[in-house]
């Protein structure tokens, strides 16, 4: 009887969990099949099936160049996430393993610059772009990025490593291991699932961050969140052909997320559950 | 074999000298459908210009303006031509932020600029955009529902005649609207559409002496005729359907009428995309006899900030893109009916144009009926019709129309609604010193 509860229970939670995966997902699915629809479809109301036509991405490749946001895309995305990994594990190791009576408080102040709603330093770190010549540059937009991010993978690192066992870092001193060695040789290996979960995590945040992107980007730079916004128009219809960019731009990440499912999920609940 | 690498290595060269030598401007610009088709003419100005290559930035038009004014402001130097509306370039050319556009060269044929927008465009009697397409905004009706009603549409109907017609022509079971009208919150939405109202109501946002006047009997006549009608006549939903929602509407024959942007009628009479082509008729927009119709004027035009370092450059693609030469050269490629509408006389002129746009000569009479040195039937401090030309209007505006979709909504009463838009109204003109 207790069984019999217990996988009615079960069943009712697989429910429930795919009824909320499919209300999450149903309009990144929706996006999907209205790219293959007309623009006289796509008004029509609403309909989950298609006529097929890829005319909305025949355009949309013609009005703009995928291939040079894409890649502008990953460059930013990939470099920001490293220079922020260099930066956060040495700074979560410290946090971890030498923390001070102020280390909370670091980390929450870290946390909270989070809360900060961007546009406010808009025009600051607007002029100091423009004052360094980083306008529209790769190199400006990873940085910004990275610095966007850094709180979190800060964060997300200092959980990991706090699940390592001090004693083992002590054993490598005892064994004279310097303290390069043991960040190195030690502590990252012993790590690697976290760290690899921060960098999915840090990919797609940088990815998908719009509001410094387009706002400090023109042409050289610009990555997939200004060609996304460059097909949005408040006079003329253009849902078709909307729908078309937001899936190319979303297809990489989309793509990765799903092979690397794995190491997400249990990166994130690393630590979740005692 | 030696001669050919010899010429094929003369080829590169030249071809490196070429890029290193040409200038290449960038461009700001918003996405829909005429600035879309300019992008892909381009490649008549650069065979005409070798020596310029041109880099396009294509934004959605709220986005373009934050990034294009926290450029100009800042200096930024990120573009050399930006695409920008008649409220921006008083405000902007006050502040000696744009280039007067003297250097269009001797063809240019100014003169032929529709006057109306010309006028919205210069300061002291300077141009300092050009026009790229202009518009107005008038009644699209559907001829089949209005003869139905038993009704003929005039050439300039009045806000009762409109009303009684969204009346009668409503069949809530065949899910037909008498009539859809702007409720999306937002300066440039529902506050472009109920400021031109208001203005054929006798209303004006402010005094001569900048007191706001939503406390006035006008502006109460107009948010209540226009709550009314909604709510008898209108569309579900209608506080969130701005000018693409009601394009959809009126597309799939769901709309008796619709007010707005006479760029529309474009959209509207294409049997490609709206079930209802061959049966909408065109209208001024509509007056109470007070001798202002309750229609806009706007222009997406060119203009140059001033701090580009590359002016004749960009001098030279404005008056490429707003030439007479480049309306035809769309009309070669397109047909007359995809020219940019609404900004030289001369086209509206043109027989060919006339035979492919029904609504060219409606059109045409909207833009002149507009005046936005004098928009109201009393007396203001400002210019606009659709607008005040202040720098406050795009937050006040915005706060405003938050209030009046809140009325249409129901979520709060007329009254309130108003009484708000007074109180936000004087804090905000205050704040700005506006009123002493």
């Amino acid at each position: 009887m207790a069984r019999a509860v217990s996988t009615n229970r079960k069943i009712g939670f697989t429910v429930a969990a795919w009824v909320v995966a499919l209300l999450i997902f149903f309009p990144i699915l929706y996006t999907i099949i209205t790219s293959f629809k007309s623009e006289t479809e796509a008004i029509a109301g609403f309909s989950l099936i298609p006529s097929g036509t890829l005319e909305s991405y025949a355009e949309v490749q013609a009005q703009s160049n995928y291939f040079k946001f894409f890649l502008n895309s990953v460059i930013i995305a990939v470099g920001s996430t490293i220079l922020a990994l260099l930066i956060a594990i040495p700074a979560a190791w410290s946090m971890a393993f030498s923390p001070t009576k102020r280390t909370k408080d670091v980390l929450m102040w870290m946390l909270s610059t989070k809360m900060m709603p961007a546009v406010a330093v808009l025009v600051p770190i607007y002029l100091i772009f423009r004052d360094t010549g980083l306008l529209d540059s790769h190199i400006g937009l990873t940085v910004m990025l990275m610095l966007i991010n850094l709180p979190i993978v800060v964060w997300m690192l200092y959980t990991y490593f706090r699940e390592i066992p001090g004693e083992i870092l002590e054993a490598a001193r005892m064994d004279g291991a310097s303290l390069w060695g043991e960040i190195v040789y030690v502590l990252t290996p012993m790590a690697v699932p976290g760290i690899a979960s921060t960098m999915l995590l840090n990919i797609i945040l940088a990815w998908n961050e719009s509001f410094w992107t387009i706002r400090l980007t023109t042409t050289n730079a610009a990555p997939l969140t200004a060609f996304i916004a460059s097909f949005s128009s408040p006079q003329g219809l253009f849902w078709a052909k909307l729908s078309a960019a937001s899936t190319l731009a979303i297809a990489p990440i989309l793509i990765m997320g799903w092979f690397s499912q794995r190491q997400l999920v249990r990166g994130l609940t690393f630590g979740a559950v005692k | 074999m030696k001669l050919n690498t010899l010429f094929l290595g003369l080829c590169g060269a030249s071809a490196l000298a070429f890029a290193a030598h040409a200038e290449t401007i960038t461009i700001a610009t918003v996405n829909n459908g005429d600035m879309v088709r300019m992008q892909k003419l381009t490649d008549d100005f650069t065979a005409k210009n070798p020596d310029i290559q041109l880099e396009w930035v294509t934004l959605e038009e709220n986005v373009l303006r934050e990034r294009v004014t926290t450029d100009i402001a800042t200096k930024g130097g990120q573009y050399d031509v930006m695409t920008i509306g008649t409220y921006e370039v008083p405000i902007w050319a006050k502040q000696q932020w744009l280039l007067p556009l003297d250097g269009l060269g001797a063809d240019y044929d100014t003169a032929d600029i529709i006057p109306a927008i010309a006028g919205g465009l210069s300061v002291d009697g300077k141009l300092y955009a050009a026009p790229f397409y202009g518009e107005s905004s008038f009644v699209m009706y559907r001829k089949d529902l209005m003869e139905k009603a038993g009704l003929t549409m005039p050439d300039a109907p009045t806000w009762d005649f409109i009303a009684d017609a969204a009346r009668k022509m409503t069949d809530r079971a065949a899910d037909i609207n008498g009539i859809c009208l702007r409720g999306k919150a937002g300066w440039g939405e529902n506050m472009a559409f109920l400021t031109a109202m208001s203005n054929s109501f006798g209303a004006r946002w402010f005094d001569e002496k900048w007191q706001p006047q939503f406390d006035q009997p006008e502006w109460k006549k107009t948010l209540q005729f226009y709550v009314d009608l909604m709510k008898d006549a209108g569309p579900s939903g209608a506080s969130s359907n701005g000018f693409n929602e009601n394009l959809a509407l009126f597309q799939q024959g769901k709309c008796g009428m619709w007010i707005d942007a006479t760029v529309a009628a474009s959209f509207v009479s294409n049997p490609k995309d709206s079930t209802v082509a061959d049966k909408v008729g065109y209208a001024l927009a509509p007056d109470t006899g007070l001798g202002k119709r309750g229609n806009w004027l706007w222009a997406w035009s060119l203009g140059i900030p001033a701090g580009t370092q590359k002016a004749e450059a960009a001098q030279k693609f404005v008056s490429w893109a707003t030439s007479k030469a480049y309306l035809e050269l769309v009309a070669s490629k397109e047909g007359w009916a995809n020219v940019p509408p609404g900004t030289r006389t001369s086209l509206y002129n043109n027989p060919e144009y006339q035979k492919a746009a029904p609504f060219a000569k409606m059109t045409l009479d909207s833009i002149n009926s507009a005046d936005p040195t004098k928009p109201t039937v009393k007396p203001v401090p400002y210019v606009g019709v659709q607008f005040v030309a202040i720098p406050e209007f795009q937050g006040l505006g915005t706060t405003v129309g938050q209030l009046f979709s809140a009325a249409l909504a129901g979520q709060s009463s007329v009254d309130d609604a108003l009484a708000g838009a007074q109180t936000a109204a004087v804090r905000e003109m205050t704040r700005a010193g506006y009123i002493k």
